[in-house]
Formats: C-alpha cells, structure tokens, sequence
C-alpha cells in the first residue's frame, strides 16, 4: 500500500497529564480511515498534533515521507494537510465567502480560489444562496458546510474532520457523510474522528479503535461493525 | 429654544463630530491591537505622542506641513510598533509567569520611557505648530446670507476630521478587501483557526501593532495643528483610546468609531454646558456608566441581534 500519512509512536501530554500513549497508525493515499472513540479517548488530541495546534513529546509523523512534526502549524497547509476542527471553529464575524477565502491563503490555492470556490458552492447550494452572510448567523449545519468548504479551499492532499456530525439532525448528518464520500471519489485522502460510530464505519476503509490514549483495535470499517466489543462498547448492541 | 440656544447646540455638536472623528481614529489603533492580542496598549497616547512630536519637528526645522507629515510619521510609528511588538512584547507573552498582565504593564513601561525620553530631548516646555490657517474658518453666513442663526467650521478641525475619514477608510478597505486584512481579523477572532488556515500568527501580531501605532501616529499628526504638546500629554490620549475602547466593545473597530464619536459629542457637550474644566468629568461619567449599563459595549447591542445570541 502505498503510505501517505504515518504516525509513529507520538506520546501528548496536556500540562502533567498523558492523553495519547505511544499512538501509531498510518494513512494510505485514497482511504478514508477513521479514528473512533468515547469522548476523551484522545481523538482530537491526535488531530491537533498532526496539524501543529500541540507538539508531541514523543514519536514521528510522517507526511508524503518528509517529518512534519518538526513544522509550525500554519505551514501544515503548505505541505496538502487541511484540518477541519472539532465545533467548527468559523470566522463568526465574517461572511461565508470571507471564511471560504480564509482557506485559500497561499500558493495555489490562491490562485484557484474562484474555481475551487465554484466547486464548493456545487457540492453546497445552500452556501451559495448565503455568501454574503455572516457565518455566526447560520445553522449549525450551514455552518458545518462551510467549515468543510473552508477545509476544501486549500486544495488539500489529506482533509482532517474532527467531529463533522456533532450536534447535526440526522438528515444532515447523512448529508455530510455522503459528501465525505465524495470527497474521497475525487482523489482526496480522509482521516476523520467520530463518536457516530456506526455512520463513521459504514463509509470507512479502514478504522483505529482508541480508549484512553491508546489504540485498542482496528480493522476494516466492516470488520469493525461485526466486532463484539466494538457493537457493545460503541453500538450500544 | 431661542435662536441664539439652537446655535449654542448645534455649534456643539458640530465641534464634538469634528473631535469625535479624531477620536475614533486613535480608538482605532487601540481596538486593533486589543482585538488581535488580548492586550490593552496604555503606551498608546504616547506613542501619538512621538507622532506628534515627529510633526512638530518637520515643521519647525523643515517647514513640512502637520498634515504632510502623516505620511513620514505614521511610517516612522509603524516601524517603531513593530520593532517595540517583536522585541519587547513578544517575548514577554512567551513567558509563563504569575501575572498574565505582564505585556499590559510592559506597555505602561514604555508609555514612561517615551515620555521620558521626550522630556530629554524637547524639554517640558509646551509646544504647537503655529499654521497660517490656525484660526481660519468657513462660516454659514458666507453661503447662505440670511442664515437666521450664525455657524461656523473651524478650518484646521474640518481637515483634521477629513483626514482622519480617508485614514479610517483606507484602513476599512485593507481589512476587508486584502489577504493580509482578512488574516489579521481572522487571528482576532480565532487564534486556532487561524493557524490552521496558515495564517502565520506571530507576523499578524507584529504587523497589527506597527499599524495601531501608525493610526495614532497619523492621529498625532492631525491633533497638532489644534492643540499644543508636551511631553506628558500621552497619558491622557491613552486614557481616551481607552474610554472609547471599552465604550464601542473590545476589538470592534466599527464599535471604536461610533464610541469615538459619542465620546466627542459628549465631551464638546461637557464642556459648553457645564465647564470646560468639566470634560475628563464627562468622559468618566460615560466610562463607567458603560460598564455598568453596556458591558460588552455598543457593538455588543447590534451584534446580539445579528447572531441571536
């Protein structure tokens, strides 16, 4: 398999206190694998540290065979990583197609940034109706939209999503897997976090079990859903 | 009312919109900062000060007019911002300490060190940029002879607000329409996202506080023509940025305009009513009746109707 994105080994700690404990996993280009977990469980942590947002104090991680864990954070964008986080995290206080050019500060994403912006509003009508508007004045779900647009924006190699279905009904949640599905069918690679379990592995190649900072399990999406443990623990079976 | 009251009032209120829009240019500065570093900047008036100092120069020993000058003093400030942001503010942000207000009592540091240094290099004595169109100005009567009430729009205040209009718009255009504008409200509203969307940070920071200083520096530039200087009259100035920060909300520039605006008419207010001693009276009296009565100041009425919060 051909290794896009390999983490070896990375120890976090949040002030005194170890949230991820010798953390190892690896990306392959085209998949969509997940991380899946109970509130706590260190997912986000592992996100923030592939991003830049907090340091390892232990391990590797490897991107397209270059080190990144050495990068400061903004340059994370640089290297095709696009981090798509946890409630969202908008410009609140500007409209949406300011937060979509938010995403397309460098390089050729600069560039592209009308075209990709056409390709964003295709996969989301909705935004198109409401770029000139405020992004804290739109639903949660709008709202969700744009954050992925945003993410999109960079023209990214691998996209992080970090709790995409939080809070969303179950209609948009729907709405949302499906366009991380296709996503994926346009030649981007996805790592994503969920607590949505059983809709994470139903669209997942392949997934990591993590509890309290570890990886416990993991397998293909479909070999996880037929999992004793997985069913009890996170199905609710 | 009489006729002669109306042009009492309306008077008023012209010299206060005039003072206002000055105002709102050195709240500007101040919000800036205060929005994309969390830190309030009390050397702020003085650094308009070393602005106003710069015009003085120009003008005594090179005859460049004050409003000239903006262009040499607010690159001067700018730099001056950067330099004072990148060496002695940011390391002082870096470092954990017991309190978190360190940067803030840096900057009252360096409010005294730039006072000081006034004081060596210009003296205590007072001084002002005497301008041949000082006491020019337009009068209601010249355009329209039988105006039943009199009015008249100093020339030096008129340009000084002008000015201070066009400085407020360019800046509005750069905020809003470049890259660089746009990363800068990003980094203040979401330090995270920011970085996320590679906005480096740190570089934001530096540049905003160069432009703060380059905003009260042109600020200092526009007030010289209309009052005098010394080397401690910084502290005031800060205390007013300070007033119309809180007044307008923290890091809403739009909420800076409108509080420098109230401010002004308020003061001008103060001072025809009540006394012109009386003026720092009114500009606490609405200090503190804003925090009591609009904690998050006045952007914060129209923003909680915008995001139904």
């Amino acid at each position: 398999m051909n290794g896009m994105l390999a983490i070896k080994g990375i120890d976090v700690y949040y002030d005194d206190v170890q949230v991820v404990l010798d953390v190892s996993f690896s990306v392959s280009r085209g998949e969509i694998v997940a991380l899946i977990g109970a509130n706590g469980a260190g997912k986000s942590t592992i996100l923030k540290s592939i991003s830049g947002l907090i340091r390892a104090s232990k391990g590797e991680i490897i991107f397209d065979s270059r080190p990144v864990h050495t990068l400061e954070a903004y340059h994370l964008i640089d290297v095709g990583i696009a981090h798509v986080p946890e409630a969202r995290r908008l410009f609140v206080e500007m409209t949406v197609e300011e937060n979509l050019d938010m995403g397309s500060l460098k390089g050729d994403a600069r560039k592209h940034r009308a075209k990709t912006r056409e390709m964003v509003y295709e996969l989301f009508p909705r935004l198109r109706e409401r770029r000139r508007q405020l992004t804290g004045t739109l639903s949660g779900g709008e709202q969700q939209m744009v954050a992925i647009g945003r993410g999109l924006m960079s023209k990214p190699a691998l996209i992080m999503f970090d709790e995409p279905s939080l809070g969303l009904a179950p209609i948009l949640v729907r709405e949302i897997f499906a366009v991380i599905k296709k996503i994926r069918s346009e030649g981007m690679t996805v790592l994503i976090v969920e607590q949505n379990v059983k809709q994470t592995l139903a669209i997942a190649d392949r997934a990591y079990v993590l509890e309290n900072g570890q990886i416990v399990m993991e397998g293909t999406g479909e070999s996880l859903l037929n999992n004793e443990h997985v069913k009890k623990a996170y199905l609710g079976v | 009312m009489t006729g002669p009251q109306v042009e009492v009032l309306l008077q008023t209120l012209i010299s206060g919109l005039l003072l206002g829009g000055l105002y709102a240019l050195i709240g500007i500065g101040m919000t800036l900062i205060m929005g994309v570093m969390k830190i309030i900047n009390l050397a702020h008036g003085e650094l308009m000060m070393v602005g106003m100092y710069i015009a003085y120069g120009l003008f005594t020993f090179f005859h460049i007019d004050p409003y000239l000058s903006v262009i040499i003093a607010a690159p001067l400030l700018f730099i001056l911002g950067v330099l004072l942001q990148k060496y002695l503010i940011n390391p002082v942000m870096k470092v954990d300490s017991i309190l978190p207000e360190n940067q803030v009592i840096l900057t009252v540091g360096i409010g005294m060190v730039l006072a000081n240094l006034a004081t060596i290099f210009f003296s205590s004595d007072y001084r002002s940029t005497p301008v041949d169109y000082a006491t020019k100005a337009w009068y209601l009567s010249d355009v329209w002879k039988s105006s039943p009430i009199e009015l008249s729009l100093s020339f030096p205040w008129t340009v000084s607000f002008l000015f201070s209009l066009v400085i407020t718009a360019g800046l509005w255009f750069f905020l809003t329409k470049t890259d660089t504008g746009k990363s800068i409200r990003a980094t203040a509203q979401d330090n995270d996202a920011a970085l996320l969307m590679g906005v480096h940070v740190e570089k934001m920071r530096v540049i905003t506080f160069g432009l703060g200083s380059a905003l009260v520096g042109a600020a200092g530039c526009l007030f010289i023509p209309i009052y005098y200087l010394y080397p401690d009259l910084g502290g005031q100035f800060t205390l007013i940025a300070f007033v119309i920060t809180i007044l307008g909300g923290l890091g809403s520039t739009v909420g800076a305009i409108v509080g420098g605006i109230v401010l002004g008419v308020f003061e001008s207010l103060t001072s025809t009513y009540i006394g012109m001693g009386w003026a720092p009276v009114g500009r606490f009296m609405i200090f503190v009746a804003a925090l009591i009565f609009i904690p998050g100041g006045i952007t914060s009425l129209f923003r909680r109707k915008r995001l139904g919060r």
